[in-house]
């Protein structure tokens, strides 16, 4: 038998971490280990993930490619798949196939500072090239992370936040919409871009990584520009709708370019050259 | 290769018919049912349809299955197991009957299925599949081969194309591929060598309504414009013309359980639909029947072109034909052609 | 049809309407929708004995419906399934105007939906006779017979959905089909899903079906999937009294009257 495209790897559900209301994090383990040893990707990237008799969801790959022998995945549950791998259990075993799509070009990165702007269920895209880069941290110079969600709820990843607050080469600035606040909530209080704007972090020789809602996006660019960001030092990740992660399905394409294989990273300078159809 | 001209006698075709049969062939070849022409499992030769211009649909079928099983899985005691399809269990088929316009859009299906990652299910089923082709010798106003690169007498994606010679006569087989002439082989005193084997006169005449470089040229700059929506009022949004195109290949993805066990199922979907690329959000990049239909002619005239240096369409007319609500690619395409950008 | 390019011309200069449905010369031998919205367009409307499409599928229709107020040429079924539309209100005399074309092709501009009704009321709704004697000859048939005829005719379906996007009444934005959570009807084209699909529909547009038969001519494999609404029609009938579309909204199968002669529900 030839190689089967839609074939996923059996992967076991070694560990699950509740992050959020309806979000949580599954850590994955290769079933067969000959599949775990040719596996490789690279920030960025995603895969479908199946729960079998319910079907397949596409996310990316949450955890860096600098820790081996695990991948992991956070997801918000909201279609029927999400739905279904909520229900899951440790030890479960779920269908993971991939790497698809582009990286984000970290080694290009070398020497610059890194500013990374995440809202709410985008942070765990982002999650997978900050690790990444800490974990090659002599690879660049400042490292800032800033990341809000609609309440103290709401935000992903609360140890890892709490992690890279006691870093000191990382400086992180948490915030939560107005009235989406706890009594105790020590960080800002404000939407994403108008706390990119009072942070105001210097454009010079800086990459801004920003990923988000579609709204926060729209707003937070503007922003980036007026600190001087230009539009190739800002990169996103486009999020649209896929069946096959490899081309051929016929849904994600914006324009002639096409999301799963063309992406999902983009440079603001690269959006610009697209139609608005995402 | 060289293409070998044989003469096909009218009745050695239901001899060649019966002799691919006793070799195990499975045929698929077209037959009316409701005033419509479809391939279908052709168990005789009696009944297999030749006075029509189009079938119905479009031969796709054949190697990308409207349904078809991607995988097979259990869970047991130990866990899962995962079975992907075998591809030996897929069976021989001789595509009987196909038109021009169909063979050549095996073509532009497979660069679909083939640009970077290689779709090794589609290329086990169409690597199975030998392509009879039959020349046109007659057209309707729908046609427009020959304005995307094709021809009534096209031999592109045919192993043999027969062309009938007059109304009543017999036919010039040309042998095309490597797979035609396996098929020969079989039956090599069906196929005889004659000397005077004229096909031109016998083609039907299909008209050039555009210039497709032209429309490619006109839709880099057309994206934003107003046509597409005075041209879509009337889509209803059905799937109707890409489930009878050859080329349209956008699919979904489903499981089907049962029990324990069950399939996960590659199958055919359109972007015609309102549903087809919503988030789960609810946002929908493509929210309105103008930007949908505006990807249809896009993608077929422009992404591919540019992406897999292919057009996606072959001129057969098939969704023309099927449109509920008189969606008409070709009238669309000249409209294009003539405004000023 | 020189009195609805007249009126139609009137409507839109006068800007009662910004929008008038109705037929144009299509294609080949085809007839097709036309949008009028500026006066001169109107010189294209036709009618004749090929105009069977039901327009008021485009009543319903965002873009359509977001030009703001409609006129339409009704047909007598366009008209039945006009006053359906209304009695689940999806349109009414706010955003519509019916200009009737009766089955003598005369033209009458109605005021309202309830002149448009009583018109309507006028004729009931009859099965022709080709497709009575076709579901005869279902009901004669054993139900292997009959589950064989059927599976025959469904297995071609590749689910376009064709028939659901020309009917009037399947204007859900969201569809049953559509509906993953659960799964009710399987998404691919395959024996079970077809057969649900088609099931579901007929069950869904009994007691709203006005028998038009868009869904069969859109069908392009001509599968007869009207029969399976035109057995609901006629089993509906003689079960509930005929169907005539209603502005009051006493709607067959969802009213419940004391004399009803089933008697599960008392």
């Amino acid at each position: 038998m030839m190689d089967n495209l839609y074939m996923p790897y059996l992967m076991r559900i070694d560990r699950i971490t509740y992050e959020a209301p309806g979000v949580k994090t599954f850590m994955l383990k290769f079933v067969n280990e000959a599949d775990q040893e040719k596996f490789s990707y690279k920030a960025g990237q995603f895969g479908e993930y199946s729960v079998y008799g319910v079907g397949e969801s596409t996310f990316c790959i949450a955890s860096p490619p600098t820790r081996k022998g695990y991948i992991e995945c956070t997801f918000r549950q909201t279609g029927k798949v999400t739905n279904a791998l909520s229900d899951c259990e440790e030890g479960s075993i779920i269908g993971f196939r991939g790497p698809y799509g582009n990286v984000f070009p970290i080694e290009e990165w070398k020497g610059k500072n890194l500013l990374f702007i995440a809202g709410g269920i985008a942070l765990p895209p982002m999650r997978c090239v900050i690790w990444n880069a800490l974990d090659l941290r002599d690879n660049f110079k400042d490292v800032t992370i800033i990341y809000g969600a609609r309440t103290v709820k709401d935000l992903v990843y609360k140890d890892e936040l709490k992690d890279w607050e006691l870093r000191k080469d990382v400086k992180l600035v948490t915030t939560v919409d107005p009235d989406g606040e706890s009594p105790d909530w020590k960080g800002e209080i404000g939407f994403v871009p108008t706390i990119v704007e009072k942070i105001a972090p210097s454009s010079k020789g800086t990459i801004a990584i920003v990923c988000g809602p579609p709204v926060m996006i729209k707003y937070t660019f503007p922003v980036l520009a007026k600190l001087g960001f230009t539009d190739e030092s800002i990169y996103t990740t486009l999020e649209n709708r896929m069946k096959c992660g490899f081309g051929k399905c016929g849904r994600c394409n914006v324009g002639k370019v096409y999301v799963c294989k063309d992406g999902p990273v983009f440079t603001l300078a690269q959006l610009k050259e697209l139609p608005d159809e995402y | 290769m060289n293409i070998d001209k044989r003469l096909v006698r009218k009745d050695s075709l239901e001899k060649l018919f019966d002799i691919l049969k006793q070799n195990s062939k499975t045929i698929y070849a077209p037959f009316s049912k409701n005033g419509k022409t479809s391939f279908m499992d052709a168990k005789s030769f009696a009944g297999i349809s030749t006075g029509h211009i189009q079938t119905s649909e479009s031969s796709k079928d054949i190697a990308f299955p409207r349904a078809e099983k991607i995988l097979d899985y259990s869970k047991n005691k130990e866990g899962m197991s995962v079975k992907g399809i075998d591809f030996a269990d897929i069976p021989e088929v001789v595509l009987w009957g196909v038109r021009p316009c169909d063979a050549i859009g095996i073509g532009e299906l497979s660069s679909i299925f083939n640009w970077d990652y290689k779709d090794e299910i589609y290329n086990n089923r169409l690597s199975k599949v030998t392509v009879f082709g039959f020349s046109c010798n007659k057209s309707d106003e729908y046609c427009f081969c020959t304005s995307v690169g094709g021809n009534p007498g096209n031999t592109a994606g045919s192993d043999i194309l027969f062309t009938r010679m007059g109304e009543d006569g017999d036919y010039l087989a040309e042998i095309i591929t490597e797979k035609g002439l396996t098929v020969v082989s079989l039956a090599q005193n069906l196929f005889e060598k004659s000397e005077t084997l004229e096909r031109e006169k016998f083609l039907a005449e299909v008209p050039v309504r555009f210039n497709h470089e032209e429309i490619r040229k006109k839709l880099d700059k057309f994206f934003e414009s107003k046509e597409w929506i005075e041209e879509s009022l009337r889509c209803l949004g059905c799937g109707a013309c890409a489930y009878v195109c050859p080329t349209c290949a956008c699919f979904d993805i489903q499981d089907e359980a049962h029990g324990k066990k069950g399939s996960r199922v590659r199958c055919w979907d359109s972007c015609g639909f309102s549903h087809f690329t919503v988030h789960t959000s609810g946002h929908n990049p493509r929210g309105v029947q103008s930007a949908r239909w505006r990807q249809r002619i896009m993608h077929k005239f422009s992404y591919m072109p540019e992406r897999l240096s292919v057009y996606g369409c072959t001129g057969c007319g098939r969704c023309s034909r099927a449109c509920p609500v008189d969606m008409n690619i070709l009238e669309h395409l000249i409209s294009i052609q003539e405004v000023t950008v | 049809m020189v009195d609805l390019i007249k009126r139609a011309k009137e409507l839109i200069e006068t800007s009662v309407v910004k929008v008038l449905i109705g037929y144009e010369q299509g294609t080949a031998n085809k007839t097709r929708a036309l949008f009028v919205e500026k006066a001169d367009d109107a010189d294209r409307l036709i009618f004749d004995s090929r105009c069977v499409q039901n327009l008021a599928a485009y009543v319903t229709k965002k873009e359509v419906k977001e030009k703001g107020k409609m006129a339409i040429a009704a047909t007598l079924p366009v008209m039945r399934s006009i006053i359906q539309l209304a009695s689940e209100f999806q349109v009414n005399d706010n955003n519509l105007l019916v200009l009737g074309i009766t089955p003598e092709s005369k033209l009458i501009e109605f005021a309202n939906l309830v002149e448009v009704e009583t018109f309507v009321h006028k004729y009931e709704i009859e099965i022709d006779a080709r497709n009575k004697e076709m579901l005869d000859k279902l009901e004669k048939m054993t139900q292997a017979e009959r589950w064989k005829f059927w599976m025959d005719e469904l297995s071609p379906c590749f689910k376009c959905y064709a028939c659901r996007a020309a009917c009037p009444m399947c204007y859900c934005s969201r569809c049953t089909v559509d509906f993953n959570q659960p799964q009710w009807i399987p998404v691919p084209s395959h024996e079970l899903g077809n057969l649900e699909w088609h099931i579901m529909r007929a069950i869904h547009l009994t007691g709203r079906c006005i028998d038009c038969d868009a869904c069969y001519n859109a069908c392009p494999l001509s599968i007869p999937i009207n029969l399976l609404t035109k057995k609901m029609l006629a089993d509906a009938k003689e079960h509930f009294g005929a169907y005539q579309p209603s502005l009051k909204g006493d709607h067959l199968m969802s009213t419940y009257k004391p004399d009803d002669k089933e008697n599960f529900i008392q």
